[in-house]
């Protein structure tokens, strides 16, 4: 099975961390919280589970959030960026330095590092954008070039375009309202940057319907594509639920439904079928009138 | 010194009351990140379906006041997957494995008990009544005694003779004593309750039901009050049947109600998701609250609730 035993890197660890800062970045709520045993086994594109509501919290599904940056400070600090909306992210901005919360991670498969030098492209489209930062870090370690392609709604929605702007080897904009860059969607923007930065490699983190045409044209391109998975929303973040599967194929070319927390939340996009996302598409693994195949190959291919 | 929490249940030792609800632990490996599973009391696995399935489509779960409503649909990797992969992992880590048991047919049910009768290492099998009965449109088979006793007979037929048999109820039942009857009746050595109890919601935005299932079973602390009738219900009924209690234990405290309701063993589920170590935290609150009541084996406090009001109070003792 695709498990994250082997590629995931060091287990998950539950701890109760202290929250250091909360602080208003445009539309979104930036938190920091010290967690050194997260920080250091954290690698770009993990995310982390937090409870919220306080111990007898009527909120029982963990909120997780895609780890923006890690810091040696405080023996390790983890800082992830949200929207306050709904009631569990509210409760989480309403928190204050010094509070402490129930966190769990780092979690999932992270983002594959190309050992070699490449032209990688940085997509990412509102708060998705957040954990790509990390990774250009580690991506400019092994001297590989960096451009960026962020969109959202509108101007206070695209997150971090002046790191962009600053680290990057350039930056492409592209938001709903046209209130920041170009008007329109990432995915209009994707053919010429694609063409000027001449990409190797394609980091998405985005919704569904950005990765889905995202993955389309990378694949008329040729290029291949790391997609960090935003939805289905997630229960536990632990891999104990089966809340937040999605139809992937695998390397035996079956295809089944997998966890976006544990098998994910990167996947290669290529593997994912985004048209049947939120389906049990009629040939995966197990699905109704699925039958076995009558040789004892099928079986023993999903060890 | 802290209480005894070994428990005995049929004649199955178990190191403690508190175990893991189907559904609720993955495979063991997931939940064996932040907690020992060889210290808790057995693991329920994920019902084990004859054939691998894919389960239903997402969304699959959302959140409710106190509660989790969710259709997961059974996604596993069948008994073959199951008796490979996962059953081996449980054993190698020391964790005692109850095997939930899955089917649409009594045939089914009875097939997969008597393969897993050949594997060694299962502790007890929990026959899941909560799947749709192919002979009667996709009723549960929990709803009917008739139907629910002759599952029960076929896992209990095909099941090896020193394997305990516990027959998991619904309560979203009119009478759940009859069919708890009809279960024992028809061999169970013991009986599992309570299974979710049906709900929906609706999507504000999407104005359309919020699970792609439509249904979906509630659990979590809002349905303990409902476990703890049935299990009281039950004990009442049939005093001498070992009962598995479930829903909602969140604490310490709540898996205490639920011993005291007549439960032996107490199954912690929903709260997993929220807390992936509560299995040893809740083990470490129950013994507090036995010790606190000056209880020296966990033994002593099934079914007490039960006995009248006035017997404790008499005997200047809780115990």
């Amino acid at each position: 099975m695709a498990g994250n035993d082997r590629d995931g890197g060091a287990a998950p660890v539950q701890v109760r961390g202290t929250v250091l800062t909360v602080r208003r970045v445009d539309a979104y709520v930036a938190m920091t919280v010290v967690a050194p045993a997260i920080a250091t086994r954290f690698r770009p594109g993990q995310f982390i589970a937090i409870a919220v509501g306080g111990p007898q919290s009527g909120m029982l599904a963990r909120r997780t959030f895609s780890v923006h940056d890690v810091r040696p400070d405080h023996g390790g600090t983890v800082e992830f960026v949200f929207l306050p909306r709904e009631p569990g992210a509210q409760w989480l901005a309403d928190c204050r330095s010094r509070d402490v919360l129930d966190v769990v991670g780092p979690l999932g498969r992270p983002f594959p590092v190309p050992r070699d030098a490449a032209s990688c492209l940085l997509l990412g489209v509102g708060p998705g954008a957040a954990p790509l930062f990390a990774l250009a870090s580690r991506l400019a370690e092994r001297g590989s070039e960096t451009d960026y392609l962020l969109g959202a709604e509108s101007a206070d929605r695209v997150f971090g375009a002046l790191t962009a702007r600053r680290t990057g080897r350039s930056a492409t904009i592209a938001t709903a309202d046209g209130s920041l860059g170009s008007r329109g969607s990432v995915v209009d923007m994707l053919p010429t940057v694609l063409q000027q930065a001449r990409t190797d490699v394609i980091y998405a983190s985005a919704p569904t319907a950005v990765l889905r045409p995202v993955c389309a044209m990378a694949g008329r391109y040729g290029i291949p594509v790391q997609a960090l998975v935003s939805e289905p929303a997630m229960t536990c973040g632990t891999g104990l639920c089966m809340g937040c599967v999605l139809p992937a194929v695998g390397n035996d070319g079956v295809t089944r439904m997998v966890r976006a927390c544990t098998e994910g939340p990167v996947f290669r996009g290529d593997l994912v079928r985004w048209d049947d996302v939120g389906t049990i598409p009629f040939d995966a693994l197990g699905a109704p009138g699925w039958k076995p195949k009558p040789a004892s190959g099928e079986r023993t291919h999903a060890s | 010194m802290p209480a005894d929490l070994r428990t005995r249940i049929g004649h199955l030792d178990l190191p403690s009351p508190i175990i893991t609800a189907s559904g609720c632990a993955g495979t063991g490996r997931e939940l064996a990140q932040f907690t020992d599973v060889a210290r808790i009391g057995a693991i329920i696995t994920k019902s084990v379906t004859l054939e691998p399935k894919a389960g239903n489509p997402s969304p699959r779960m959302t959140e409710t006041p106190s509660g989790l409503l969710s259709s997961v649909g059974l996604q596993g990797p069948g008994l073959d997957g199951f008796l490979q992969r996962d059953l081996p992992w449980l054993l190698s880590r020391g964790a005692r494995a109850i095997v939930s048991v899955a089917g649409h047919t009594a045939r089914e049910y009875g097939e997969i008990a008597s393969r897993l009768s050949d594997a060694a290492g299962v502790t007890a099998l929990e026959v899941n009544l909560g799947c749709p009965d192919a002979a009667t449109a996709g009723r549960p088979f929990a709803h009917d005694p008739a139907a629910a006793g002759a599952v029960v007979a076929a896992v209990r037929g095909s099941a090896r003779y020193d394997i305990p048999v516990f027959a998991k109820l619904s309560p979203d039942v009119t009478d759940i004593v009859a069919v708890a009857r009809a279960c024992v009746s028809a061999g169970a050595d013991g009986l599992s309750m309570i299974n979710t109890i049906p709900g929906m919601t609706i999507d504000p935005v999407t104005s359309r039901p919020a699970l792609a299932g439509l249904a979906g079973g509630l659990s979590g602390p809002a349905v303990r009050p409902v476990a703890v009738r049935c299990l009281w219900l039950v004990r009442e009924a049939l005093p001498d049947v070992p009962l598995i209690g479930c829903g909602g234990v969140r604490t310490g405290g709540d898996a205490l109600e639920l011993l005291l309701a007549g439960a032996s063993l107490v199954a912690v589920g929903t709260v997993l998701f929220h807390d992936p170590s509560a299995c040893s935290r809740i083990q470490r609150e129950l013994e507090e609250e036995l010790t606190a009541r000056g209880v020296d084996r966990v033994s002593d406090v099934i079914g007490r609730a039960h006995q009248p009001a006035g017997y404790a109070a008499d005997r200047h003792t809780w115990v």
